[in-house]
């Protein structure tokens, strides 16, 4: 690992003002110290934001729940309020990676890194969550532009994301069985007035099945979408998993989690 | 005194291991010392043309650098191999130079090429990043199956192969199958593993410029060996001027045999610049540069009569070596598989052979069961394959063809001196529920799930061993094991092995032999290990040889030390040494009752007098202290046996595998401690388990290793298995005093075949490759789905 000057600032205020194009946030590390030491990144600064309390924390409104960018995944998971409010969001939390990773990575970090396989940003898209930084709001699916790409600027930081509660959702993970990463992740939140279905691991970047999504939300059961083909064209073929397979897997969780709704 | 051997003492060990206070070799630090960085080949195959290291040399921190150039000057040796293997047509097998530090050319990604050595690991990195390489990169041979069509890597290493080895009768075979009912085929591959030890190989070298003695912690199994090698063939420095100390060591499971690159490189290195160093490898470079295990690409048929009778057997099998023949990577191939390839099962007429073939890959060597797990894994396919095509119960057809009187001359090598394999087989039958299968298979089919249930049975040959039979067959060494008990005035025993402990308990194993044997608390007793300075000699520990080979030579030395007891107390107690019986630690004399205690025994031997009385205990003949040492040479392997029966549940949406039961029947002859060996057993399985169903190594066509971190490589974690359900037979080795047999590989050897006969049970007999993948799975599901609906 290449040396660098650490960071820990109290305020967002303090946080942004270090950004530069050769700084990095940390927050859980989980994939910045990773990439660090292995050589495939190396910044000037970094700059650690765990200090700065009002990032972190779960607070629930009638209708939304609104998770602090620091909060830790197992924070997530055995939230009594997340598991009342949006049980699905809670399981979400609790099956990410192993222990350790859920000890230390963030919500802000996963969404921000937006790995193609990460299973927050199908949450983001399905709940329709709005993303809040310290400049704006950012709808999530104008937030997951692409392959680690994300709609946040130099300094943006991410203060917290705000989901709407669903009137039922579930989500179901292949996970790969080395990493633990989602294969295939599906969220499937049913709102008052339609359906989404968003699909993690498949593609470079997380997105909504339009036609799973539709079909579900003119009738939300099993059979809406049996015998719907999911097309394999666009998706990930790698040592893990071909296209073919991939494919087969999104059809298959996004009925085993209507079923589970 | 109750005995100490066959109880669930606890492990000595674990009061360290448990606390975090085990001392690794990353652990060792020493004044002033330096850290090396190693610059390694980023290409598969590539010509050197130069290498540059000028900038490196000035780059901050940096205390020196050196290259295979100056390595070859100085005229340090390679690394080696430990076997020398011939082919059927006589010629001797083809064995290419092996230098520390690559100088003309690289044959795998990761071969070091330069080191160098830095006041602070930072500043070594940042100087390797310096050192400009400038390659021509030339066209990898990746394929085993292709490497014999494919350019030679190796300059007088034609066809790349390294030898082209027959053990068996090949006309007899083919007489024998000339008279078969049927013939039963498999193709197979067996696939490359990473051993992935928890600890990753590290060594510290301390050159001292008084005495010019170097000193290496290294993790090693076998330090002494280490020793023997780097003096003999590396002429590092002469064998009494080095002490190779393994300190803990944390798994090895064969990757830790070898003398590696970086341990010969650094302890010349250390002299040269005369400052200690330090080099520990990162997970990349384990991945990478420690020996792999497996790789083979095997066809073999079996000849059976329509009742179930077996004929001939016939192996064609192409290891794959890696890029270098390394130190038991010659003959894991041969003579640790060919023989066990029948496995337990009377079959006039066979043979194995095999092609070894040097490939751009990491050396591929001894891995838990080297060799045995192939073997296992090739017949015990063929076999249940066999069941399936005659229709036939798969434990029927085994026990129709098991030997039943021992000792058994076993088709090609070994007479397997005990066992009873029809009574391991029976017992797991009962512990696994056999006769409840289809019941559970029916109320699996009834939730959409496949189910099936696979066997397995195994022999093998561990201990290794006798020195005379392994030196006949190509080792360079004899695999005896020596021993050193010392008894000290005060009453603590040190007794020193050959063997080494990276897992495997002898803190705790050895220690209730020799207590058993002294008739002393076990707290008095401390196993020394893993230090050329203090124990005499030793081949250390793989093959499952620890308790078989060096336990013998500690039984062997506590012998001496009660004999010596016996003449002494003799001489104390006024009797004849014939009078003096040796019990439970004390030293009788039979006629007056009158006793010593072995304490007492030890004590006047050091102080050998007493005031006003000029009288001595040591006998004429004899001389003071209570010292003993033996050198233990087995005179045959030991046969461990059992089988294993395994139960998966398939979800033919996913092709997601659970294993959802597994019963293990060994006998390992008498066990010294069963909570000890359990782990042991249990261990193996979990590894096999991994073989069958995660363990993926893949190189891309260039040599690149793609699975070379956890993000892609699976291990198995605990979530992967049921509980084990372990159970023994015991029949004793009649080759050692203990009777006691290896049991230290048998899991893993048993287990990847049972699992995969499960998993092709539950597939219908549709032929699957390991690891048996859920992608791989979900196709084959596929493809019965479609054959079933073109059926109706
Ligand atoms: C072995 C393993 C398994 C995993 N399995 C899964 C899984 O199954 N599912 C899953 O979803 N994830 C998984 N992850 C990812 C993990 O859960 C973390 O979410 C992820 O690594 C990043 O979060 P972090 O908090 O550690 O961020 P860091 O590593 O600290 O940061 C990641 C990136 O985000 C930026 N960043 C961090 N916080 C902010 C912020 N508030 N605003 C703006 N930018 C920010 C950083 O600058 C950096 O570029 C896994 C990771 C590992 C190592």
């Amino acid at each position: 690992m290449k040396s660098f000057n650490y960071h820990a600032p109290k305020d967002v205020k303090d946080a942004s003002k270090l950004a530069s194009s050769s700084s990095a946030f940390l927050a859980g590390g989980m994939t910045t110290i990773p990439s660090m030491k292995l050589g495939l990144a190396s910044y000037k600064d970094v700059i650690d934001i765990k200090n700065i309390k009002k990032l972190s924390g779960i607070k629930v409104s009638g209708k939304t729940v609104t998770v602090g960018a620091t909060t830790k995944h197992v924070e997530v998971a055995t939230s009594k309020d997340v598991k009342k409010a949006i049980p699905a969001l809670a399981k979400l939390a609790g099956n990410i990676g192993d222990a350790q990773v859920r000890n230390r990575g963030t919500i802000g970090g996963s969404i921000s890194n937006n790995d193609p396989s990460a299973c927050y940003p199908s949450a983001c898209m399905a709940l329709n969550a709005v993303i809040h930084t310290n400049k704006r709001k950012i709808d999530a699916e104008k937030f997951f532009t692409g392959m680690f790409e994300t709609a946040l600027k130099s300094g943006e930081l991410v203060e917290a994301v705000e989901f709407q509660i669903p009137e039922k959702a579930d989500y179901q993970k292949h996970p790969n069985p080395a990493s633990r990463y989602a294969i295939i992740g599906v969220f499937v939140a049913k709102h008052k007035k339609d359906v989404n279905v968003a699909v993690t691991g498949a593609k470079s970047c997380v997105y909504i099945d339009k036609d799973l999504s539709k079909k579900l939300s003119s009738n939300f059961s099993v059979s809406a979408i049996e015998g719907t083909e999911v097309k394999s064209s666009g998706m990930n073929s790698d040592m893990h998993a071909s296209a073919e397979y991939r494919a087969n897997l999104v059809s298959l969780y996004a009925k085993k989690a209507v079923e589970a709704c | 005194m109750a005995s100490l051997v066959g109880s669930r003492v606890e492990r000595k060990e674990d009061t360290r291991f448990l606390q975090g206070k085990g001392r690794y070799t990353a652990d060792i630090n020493i004044a002033n010392q330096t850290y090396a960085v190693f610059v390694r080949s980023p290409h598969a195959r590539a010509k050197i043309k130069s290498v540059d290291t000028s900038k490196a040399l000035k780059s901050s921190g940096v205390v020196g650098v050196l290259t295979g150039k100056e390595i070859a000057e100085d005229k340090i040796g390679g690394l080696i191999a430990g076997w020398a293997i011939r082919s059927e047509d006589g010629s001797e097998m083809k064995v290419p130079a092996n230098p520390p530090l690559a100088k003309d050319v690289a044959n795998f990604v990761g071969e070091p090429i330069a080191v160098v050595f830095a006041e602070t690991l930072d500043e070594a990195k940042e100087g390797a990043e310096k050192v400009k390489v400038d390659y021509k990169v030339l066209k990898a041979v990746v394929d085993p199956a292709e490497a014999m069509k494919s350019d030679a890597i190796h300059d007088g290493v034609d066809k790349n192969l390294c030898y082209d080895w027959l053990l068996g009768d090949r006309k007899a075979v083919d007489e024998a199958f000339a008279k078969a009912d049927k013939i039963i085929k498999v193709d197979l591959i067996n696939n490359r593993l990473v051993p992935n030890a928890m600890e990753p190989r590290a060594c510290v070298v301390d050159y001292n410029t008084a005495s010019e003695e170097i000193t290496l912690y290294t993790t090693s199994q076998n330090p002494h060996l280490s020793r023997l090698v780097m003096s003999a063939f590396g002429g590092v420095a002469p064998e009494n001027k080095l002490r190779v100390v393994a300190p803990d060591v944390g798994g090895g499971f064969g990757s830790k045999i070898n003398v590696y690159n970086e341990e010969i490189v650094c302890s010349w290195a250390s002299k040269k610049i005369e400052r200690p160093i330090k080099w520990v490898a990162e997970r990349t470079e384990s991945f990478l540069t420690d020996t792999h295990g497996r790789d083979h690409v095997t066809h073999a048929e079996l000849a059976v009569t329509n009742d179930g009778k077996f004929l001939g057997f016939k192996n064609e099998t192409i290891a794959n070596l890696g890029a270098y023949a390394r130190v038991f990577g010659t003959v894991t191939p041969t003579y640790l598989f060919g023989p066990c390839a029948t496995g337990v099962y009377v079959i006039p007429a066979a043979y194995s052979n095999v092609k070894a073939v040097y490939t751009n890959t990491a050396p591929v060597d001894a891995y838990r069961g080297a060799g045995r797990p192939e073997a296992t894994y090739t017949i015990e396919r063929l076999v249940e394959k066999a069941a399936m095509e005659l229709g036939m119960d798969k434990t029927e057809i085994r026990m129709k063809n098991f030997p039943t009187q021992f000792p058994f001359k076993q088709t090609l090598v070994h007479t397997v001196d005990s066992g009873d394999y029809v009574a391991g087989l029976e017992k797991a039958k009962q512990m696994a529920d056999y006769a409840g299968f289809e019941a559970r298979r029916k109320k699996s089919e009834a939730n959409g799930k496949l189910r099936g249930i696979g066997v397995s049975s195994y022999f093998e040959a561990c201990g290794i061993a006798p020195s005379a039979a392994v030196m006949s067959l190509g080792c360079g060494v004899g695999l005896w094991e020596s021993a050193e008990v010392r008894f000290n005035p005060t009453g603590q025993i040190s007794v020193f092995t050959g063997a080494h402990s990276h897992g495997q308990s002898h803190d705790t194993t050895f220690a209730q032999i020799a207590a058993d044997e002294m008739g002393v608390p076990i707290e008095n007793i401390d196993i020394v290990h893993g230090d050329t300075d203090k124990g005499t000699f030793g081949m250390g520990t793989y093959g499952s040889r620890s308790l078989t080979v060096g336990g013998i030579a500690i039984v062997n030395a506590c012998k001496k030390i009660i004999a010596k007891g016996k003449r002494v107390a003799a001489k104390m107690l006024e009797v004849n040494e014939d009078e003096i019986e040796f019990k439970d630690g004390e030293f009788v004399a039979l006629k007056s009752n009158k006793k010593k205690t072995i304490g007492e025994v030890a004590f006047a031997c050091y102080l050998p007098g007493q005031r006003d009385e000029m009288k001595s205990p040591i006998p004429e003949g004899d001389e003071p202290g209570l010292i003993e040492s033996a050198f233990y040479d087995p005179p045959n392997f030991s046969f461990p046996a059992g089988s294993h029966i395994c139960e998966v549940e398939i979800d033919p949406d996913t092709g997601n595998v659970k294993v959802e039961k597994y019963t293990a029947v060994d006998d390992f002859g008498r066990i010294v401690n069963p909570m000890i060996v359990e782990g042991q057993v249990h261990g193996g399985i979990a590894q096999g388990i991994g073989q069958a169903l995660h363990e993926n190594t893949q190189y891309d066509e260039t040599g690149q290793l793609m699975t070379a971190s956890y993000m892609d490589y699976t291990m198995p974690r605990a979530d992967n298995f049921p509980e084990f359900n372990l159970g023994f037979t015991c029949t004793h080795a009649t080759s050692n005093p203990l009777g006691v047999k290896g049991c230290g590989e048998a899991g893993a050897i048993a287990s990847p075949p049972t699992v995969m006969n499960a998993v092709i049970d539950a597939l219908g007999g549709q032929e699957i490759s390991m690891p048996a993948t859920a992608e791989k799975v979900w196709k084959a599901c596929k493809s019965i789905k479609k054959s079933n609906a073109k059926a109706a």
